[in-house]
């Protein structure tokens, strides 16, 4: 990898926005896309006739139930007659689809790039869970019948037993995320709940109860990315992409050490090497770690480098990462509070800390002055790290 | 931008061949590109930054297909990502990448094995819109083919003898084309001869399905040089969407604006100002006959409406003035799914470094490539290739 | 949304019933049938399950002994060789205990399913990749939830020979070594 020495053009994020996160919508996979791209556009103060070209996200066809899902959202995301592609890293889409539009601008390509994803999840009858039945080896791991959640259930196991937290520190990643949500308009299950709540919820696949998951949910996140030039243009306070970074693992998980997420460690790296940042525990102010189950949150700040492995959880305790505490994650309510339309709850966590960084979060912006935020996204078979630095 | 040009270091393949059950889809991934990689001489471990896969869920009949990209080019624990479309637009990602400056080297790989998927069809059918398209129940997906083909016929005045003699040349190119299993010593008769399968097409018209591998490699100009001398450059790159397929009421019918706005795109990057005189052979999208005069006239390398009258007067033959296919196209090699473009592509990378074999072309200088991701999409993506080597 | 005091964001929420009472609700269910080939590799070490046995490919140039097999090796990108059968014994390196099916239906009887880190040697202690295997564990749902399980001695229980069929389900599950 090149290091960023030789990247000159610097990349903005100029507008964003984003539908209401919900368990059935009335709109339509392309309906969705369109709205979240329509305010998106409308913050920049810019229309589809700027937009050179367009970079779709989504996570797996069947779940809208259209093969070849980007074509199918083309005209939704305003892509008609521009250069569009679909990228897909699994879960980790949401956060990859501004990775992806950064070296779109970056290259010179385009001046100004429509990032959107989009994710319905209702389609799937009876239940989406169906879905991920098609996500295991064909051969040597269909045949077990799994169900989605014995493999996040596996992790947080080895993660409980390797560093020594119990299922009630885990919980409090919920109790918290749900709460931050409550001040959030898009949010689907916001909630005052205690840890209690969460260990009394139907028992799915011990470790894992049903509020330490997040929900299924329909929606879309877009942003609007463009080159300096532009940005300067269009918006006194642009938020900058000063580090991207990704990996992918083998699919083997069952080959390997599921305590500390090295896909994202790995990311992570690349990304901070590019934003010039080698103390993020300590530079980074906020960050959107990717929630969709809870201990996940704490895997992923660790994976961060935003402390160290086996200590989140404890931190998390001392209100380390309340929003107003030493390093807020999460504060938009993160999947667990917000709700998890796969693709476009990755992208919403990109959405917060662009209006972190602009002061414009409302109830939800966090106490501390914020100079530099970071979020990540992840997806496979704990597999695909995806992350993000921005800085205003 | 960071680096100046682009270059192609390496290709690399495995099958084209109607069905490959002696390899898992993994193990045709791992062939091509272990290939491509002792070609361009580099460790895919340490050398290449950025690993690019191109392939769509419902092709691989895996949920999240996403998960087996990584391990069988090399790129696990790497930079690696997927694509949801033709190979082509991976290659335009790896453009992108090294023209940023974030990457030196970047592998795209891309395959298909439609003989393994037993309901290819209904596959097609999932393709549509749920809303709009899907109750129609039409019988053949290749239906959409069938109307701008019409349309095409009709505003240019081509005759369905026209479409015929595309698939005459292409399967007869395929002959001197190992990768080719559907070439064939047909006649023009033959083809007029046998029944419509979606009309005004016969089903030596239609393209069929083979199951491939294909991996490029791709470097900045600096970097290239280290590794070999075998340089095809990468001119240009362009790629666009007209419609969606929930939309494709409002495509212009018997035209592909999303092939006219790709080349555009791609003749700017590469200064390309004449395609007609300044281009010495095409690769093009033809899995159906049509397309491949369409694209010729999209592509700008024919006069509007013309591309019959060229063919008619030999200039796309093997031999001819602007030789179109001379792989025998995807007529003869079949489709790949998303490989197609890869496909395209490595053809002409092998005729311009004068290593096509037994369908080197004499004069093979600068090349455009073009694919289109086939119904019901709307999507093209064209790329512009060129070579120092005299010819 | 710039995530404004009272900002109504677009979409429209339903509830079950007003979804399926809606005009113009359209089935479709996909016709997806695929036949996987499981190459030379996958082929031989589900032949070898047949015969009882866990085979493992070794790669020629790092020495990794890779459970299940590959054809190649991911870290040095080379064709894998030599075929070595591995113990069926290992350690159990999480453990979880499903409530509910492959469909979110209950299970009357929970199921216990984890990771077996197998008995394979060239792997350091602790080391962030081993040769090991996902299946079921036959243990105890409230045993299984119990520290102790993690790092628990295990070995496979096999089908009776002229059960098998070549498939993963050979083994039954792995069960504690007495």
């Amino acid at each position: 990898m090149v290091s960023n020495l030789f990247v000159k053009d610097r990349v903005a994020i100029v507008g964003a926005g984003i539908t209401t996160f919900m368990r059935r919508a009335l709109e339509t996979p392309r309906e969705l896309a369109w709205e979240a791209a329509r305010q998106a556009l409308d913050q920049a103060g810019l229309t589809l006739r700027d937009i050179d070209c367009v970079v779709i996200g989504s996570a797996p066809d069947t779940f809208d139930g259209v093969h070849m899902k980007g074509e199918y959202l083309a005209d939704g995301s305003g892509a008609l007659n521009k250069p569009m592609t679909r990228v897909y890293v699994g879960g980790g889409t949401g956060v990859f689809v501004p990775v992806s539009a950064w070296w779109h601008a970056a290259s010179g390509l385009c001046r100004t790039v429509l990032a959107v994803a989009e994710e319905k999840m209702s389609p799937a009858h009876p239940h989406p869970q169906y879905v991920f039945r098609y996500i295991w080896d064909p051969i040597i791991h269909r045949p077990l019948e799994p169900n989605l959640i014995w493999i996040f259930a596996m992790e947080m196991r080895r993660y409980m037993a390797k560093c020594g937290a119990k299922k009630e520190d885990i919980a409090l990643v919920s109790v918290k995320n749900k709460r931050n949500a409550l001040d959030n308009p898009a949010a689907q299950v916001a909630a005052n709940i205690t840890v209690d709540d969460v260990l009394k919820s139907e028992l799915l696949v011990w470790p894992v109860n049903e509020l330490d998951i997040s929900p299924v949910t329909d929606g879309a996140a877009a942003l609007v990315i463009t080159n300096e030039n532009t940005a300067r243009q269009v918006t006194d306070s642009p938020v900058w992409i000063d580090g991207i970074g990704f990996t992918l693992d083998n699919q083997h998980w069952e080959n390997r050490e599921l305590a500390f997420p090295r896909y994202l460690n790995y990311a992570a790296r690349m990304a901070y090497r590019m934003a010039g940042i080698e103390r993020p525990w300590k530079e980074i102010d906020v960050a959107e770690p990717y929630d969709p189950f809870d201990y996940k949150e704490l895997h992923h700040i660790e994976g961060l480098m935003l402390a160290r492995p086996c200590e989140a959880w404890k931190l998390l305790k001392e209100g380390y990462f309340e929003r107003d505490g030493e390093l807020p994650t999460s504060p938009s309510g993160g999947l667990l509070g917000v709700g998890n339309p796969i693709a476009a709850a990755g992208l919403m966590k990109v959405a917060e800390l662009f209006w972190q960084l602009r002061y414009e979060a409302g109830k939800r912006q966090v106490k501390k002055p914020v100079h530099k935020a970071v979020a990540n996204a992840w997806g496979d078979l704990m597999q695909a790290g995806t992350v993000i630095v921005l800085s205003n | 931008m960071g680096n100046g040009r682009v270059a192609v270091i390496g290709v690399g393949f495995y099958g084209f061949r109607p069905s490959t059950p002696e390899v898992s889809f993994q193990g045709m991934m791992f062939e091509s590109s272990h290939r491509a990689y002792a070609e361009a001489d580099v460790d895919p471990r340490k050398d290449i930054d950025v690993f690019v896969d191109c392939q769509e869920d419902m092709w691989e009949g895996i949920a999240i297909t996403d998960e087996f990209a990584p391990e069988p080019i090399g790129g696990a624990l790497r930079p690696t990502f997927t694509v949801s479309g033709d190979g082509l637009l991976g290659v335009a990602h790896a453009y992108m990448l090294i023209r940023s400056g974030l990457a030196n080297v970047v592998a795209v790989e891309s395959h298909g094995k439609p003989s393994e998927i037993k309901t290819l069809q209904d596959i097609y059918y999932f393709a549509m819109d749920p809303l709009h398209i899907r109750p129609l129940s039409t019988g053949n997906p290749f239906f959409i083919a069938g109307l701008d083909a019409q349309a095409y016929m009709s505003r240019t005045g081509a005759r369905r003898e026209h479409l015929a003699m595309v698939a005459v040349k292409n399967r007869n190119n395929g002959l001197r084309n190992d990768r080719a299993p559907y070439s064939s010593r047909i006649s023009l008769d033959e083809v007029l001869s046998s029944p419509y399968a979606v009309y005004p097409m016969t089903r030596y018209e239609m393209a069929g399905f083979s199951d491939a591998s294909v991996t490029v490699v791709l470097a900045s100009e600096d970097v290239a040089k280290k590794f070999t001398d075998k340089v095809v450059w990468l001119d240009g790159v362009g790629y666009s969407t007209e419609v969606g397929s929930g939309s494709i009421e409002w495509h212009q019918w018997g035209r592909m604006p999303s092939m006219r706005n790709a080349a555009l795109m791609a003749y700017k990057l590469a200064g390309l100002s004449d395609p007609q005189k300044d281009v010495s052979f095409a690769e093009v999208e033809d899995r159906f006959s049509f397309m491949e005069l369409l694209s010729a006239e999209e592509l700008m390398l024919s006069p509007e409406g013309e591309a019959h009258k060229m063919l008619e007067a030999g200039e796309f033959d093997f031999d001819g003035r602007l030789p179109l296919n001379p792989s025998g196209g995807s007529l003869a090699m079949g489709v790949s799914l998303e490989a197609t473009g890869l496909a395209r592509f490595l053809e002409a990378v092998l005729q311009l470094r004068g290593e096509a074999g037994a369908h080197q072309l004499k004069e093979a200088r600068r090349a455009v490539v073009a694919s289109w991701r086939g119904v019901p999409t709307y999507t093209s993506a064209v790329a512009v290739l060129s070579s120092d080597v005299e010819g | 949304m710039s995530a404004k005091e009272g900002a109504r964001l677009p979409g429209t929420k339903l509830s079950a019933k007003e979804m399926y009472s809606l005009l113009g609700l359209v089935e479709s269910s996909p016709q997806a049938k695929y036949e996987f080939s499981a190459g030379p590799t996958i082929s031989r070490f589900l032949q070898g399950l047949k015969e009882g046995k866990i085979l493992g490919r070794r790669c020629p140039r790092c020495g990794r002994i890779y459970v299940p097999p590959r054809d190649y090796c991911e870290y040095c990108h080379v064709a894998l060789t030599d075929w070595v059968e591995v113990p069926d014994t290992g350690t159990v390196q999480t453990a979880v205990v499903s409530y509910i099916s492959v469909r979110r239906e209950r299970l009357e009887k929970p199921e216990v399913v984890g990771v077996i880190k197998l008995d394979v040697p060239g792997y350091k202690e602790g080391s962030y990749e081993f040769a090991g295997l996902f299946h079921r564990l036959c243990i105890d749902p409230e045993e299984a939830k119990k520290d102790s399980t993690i790092g628990m001695k295990v070995k496979a229980r096999w089908k009776p020979a002229e059960q098998r069929t070549g498939s993963i389900l050979d083994i039954e599950c792995f069960e504690p070594v007495r």
